[in-house]
């Protein structure tokens, strides 16, 4: 009775194009639940954009058009008619750039669950306390909640993020290169917070960073000039890659 | 012949610091002279008591009371107007042939004379609308007037908060109105706010627009259709038919004093609001 479906996202011949521009050319995924699904690729390769059709913030994209299918469980989720306020907040994205809104960092937290209904105090102070301790960040900033979010560190703003991402408490959290910005110790505390939180959502990563991708995901496919060369588990695709491209891509040969 | 680079710098620092100086040295002569020959007349019995015989004597009292009056009711009306505009103009639309056509429209309004928008609300709402010389008449037309300065710095304002803001906010499931309302309006409010305190001023000062508008009745306005005489005009009034010099001196000084308050309150409810924000 309790099975799992055997997978949360499924893309079906999805092709993007910006004006003449074909970013994504009829690309076909599973994405199982409870994982670290990762893309990887050089810059330009469509992974940022495969990342925003996920929540349908490539809506806001002028001349831009979408064709296939994606489905979130049993929802059409490109369907004209789906309602993406409600869409985004069952897909969290967080971006490259951390941007914490001016405000406080418990505002910033809370801000959006209130809008989606969360009005009780007590209520709120648990998501806070919730979101910032699965993204680490609870024990940095826990005395110092009513200060400005923007004098945090970019690790720590990065983290206030996601756990802002986190507050809403999403199904999927779509991240595009969350630690493009960070040093190594800030970089390593994303991944260790990731792999705690793959027990409980369904992740995509994005980086550019393969060292990262092999430590960080279950999953990987290999995105190559809007086009998936090759999908599989990512230890698997790290020792025996089926394909040259690939090969040449995670052994530093590429281009 | 060629100047050393050192002597360059210190001859365009001398320029500049020459031409910033004499900007500053007219603003100070303007308010020294006004307020040596205004402020000896400036008394509270001079604030608070009406003008007696076409202002020769008495006080300004109905004057402040119109100028209020009038300022106000067009600040109230054009802003929403100003920003509602500025809003739709830089997150419901896109870029293209509509909202070029509104922007150079708002830029030949702010083109107008004062002279000629007199003439329109005068032959608008004053005839045709039959609102007579009156305070509505008046702040309708002064609206009118500032409703270019108030969609241009809004439109400034809203545009320069960052387009990541907006991003971050979608991702997060929220809807567009509730980005405009409580990211983007709260972050651009400084510079809406510097745009509305920058129409309070050319209202303030205004008198062409009035003479044919709100008309020059020295009673208090008390109704909406009341005619009513602000301090511009008084001074106009009262310095162009040679009534009285100390007068009308007495009425400017009380006119650019006001002017400085108000900037100078707005500016630090401003600072106290931002630090709220950041």
């Amino acid at each position: 009775m309790n099975q799992e479906p055997p997978y949360k996202l499924r893309l079906e011949h999805l092709s993007f194009f910006y004006g003449d521009f074909q970013a994504l050319d009829d690309v076909n995924l599973e994405i199982r639940p409870r994982q670290v699904f990762g893309l990887m690729g050089p810059a330009k390769s469509g992974k940022s954009t495969l990342l925003r059709v996920l929540n349908r913030m490539s809506d806001l994209i002028p001349g831009a058009r979408v064709a296939g299918r994606v489905w979130l469980d049993q929802d059409d989720i490109l369907a004209p008619d789906y309602d993406v306020v409600a869409l985004r907040r069952r897909v969290g994205l967080v971006l490259s750039k951390p941007v914490p809104l001016p405000r406080s960092i418990r505002e910033n937290l809370i801000m959006a669950p209130r809008l989606a209904g969360k009005r009780g105090r007590e209520e709120q102070e648990a998501v806070v306390e919730r979101s910032l301790k699965a993204a680490q960040l609870w024990d940095e900033v826990k005395d110092r909640l009513s200060d400005s979010a923007l004098k945090l560190s970019g690790g720590q703003q990065q983290r206030l993020c996601l756990a802002r991402t986190l507050a809403m408490e999403p199904e999927v959290i779509l991240l595009d290169e969350p630690t493009s910005g960070l040093d190594p110790i800030s970089t390593a505390r994303i991944e260790e917070t990731l792999n705690q939180l793959k027990k409980s959502y369904t992740i995509i990563l994005v980086s550019n960073n393969t060292k990262q991708i092999a430590r960080a995901t279950d999953r990987v496919a290999y995105l190559l000039m809007s086009r998936i060369i090759e999908v599989g588990d990512t230890h698997r695709v790290f020792t025996v890659p089926q394909d040259k491209r690939t090969d040449d891509y995670i052994s530093g040969r590429f281009g | 012949m060629r100047l050393s680079p050192q002597l360059t710098q210190t001859l365009v620092k001398i320029l500049l610091w020459a031409l910033t100086g004499l900007t500053l040295l007219i603003l100070i002569f303007i308010i020294v002279d006004i307020s040596v020959k205004g402020l000896p007349q400036v008394t509270p019995a001079f604030l608070f008591s009406e003008p007696v015989d076409m202002g020769r004597h008495g006080g300004i009292f109905s004057t402040i009371v119109a100028t209020a009056y009038i300022t106000l009711l067009a600040i109230l009306l054009a802003s929403p107007l100003g920003v509602g505009t500025a809003i739709y103009l830089t997150e419901y639309t896109r870029e293209g042939w509509a909202t070029r056509l509104i922007r150079f429209g708002a830029e030949c309004l702010a083109g107008v004379p004062s002279i000629i928008l007199g003439l329109f609300g005068f032959v608008l709402f004053v005839l045709k609308l039959g609102f007579g010389w009156s305070v509505l008449s008046g702040a309708l037309t002064l609206a009118i007037m500032v409703l270019p300065i108030i969609i241009r710095t809004s439109e400034e304002a809203i545009k320069a908060v960052p387009q990541e803001y907006r991003q971050a906010c979608y991702s997060l499931g929220m809807s567009q109105w509730q980005i405009v309302t409580r990211i983007v309006l709260p972050s651009a409010l400084p510079g809406i706010t510097t745009g509305i305190m920058l129409s309070v001023g050319r209202s303030l000062g205004e008198t062409a627009v009035l003479l044919f508008t709100a008309g020059a009745a020295l009673r208090t306005p008390i109704s909406l259709f009341d005619s009513g005489r602000t301090m511009a005009v008084h001074f106009y009034i009262l310095a162009r038919e040679g009534l009285s010099m100390p007068n009308a001196y007495g009425t400017a000084a009380v006119l650019v004093i006001s002017i400085l308050l108000i900037n100078l309150v707005a500016y630090t409810l401003m600072q106290r609001l931002m630090k709220r924000y950041t």
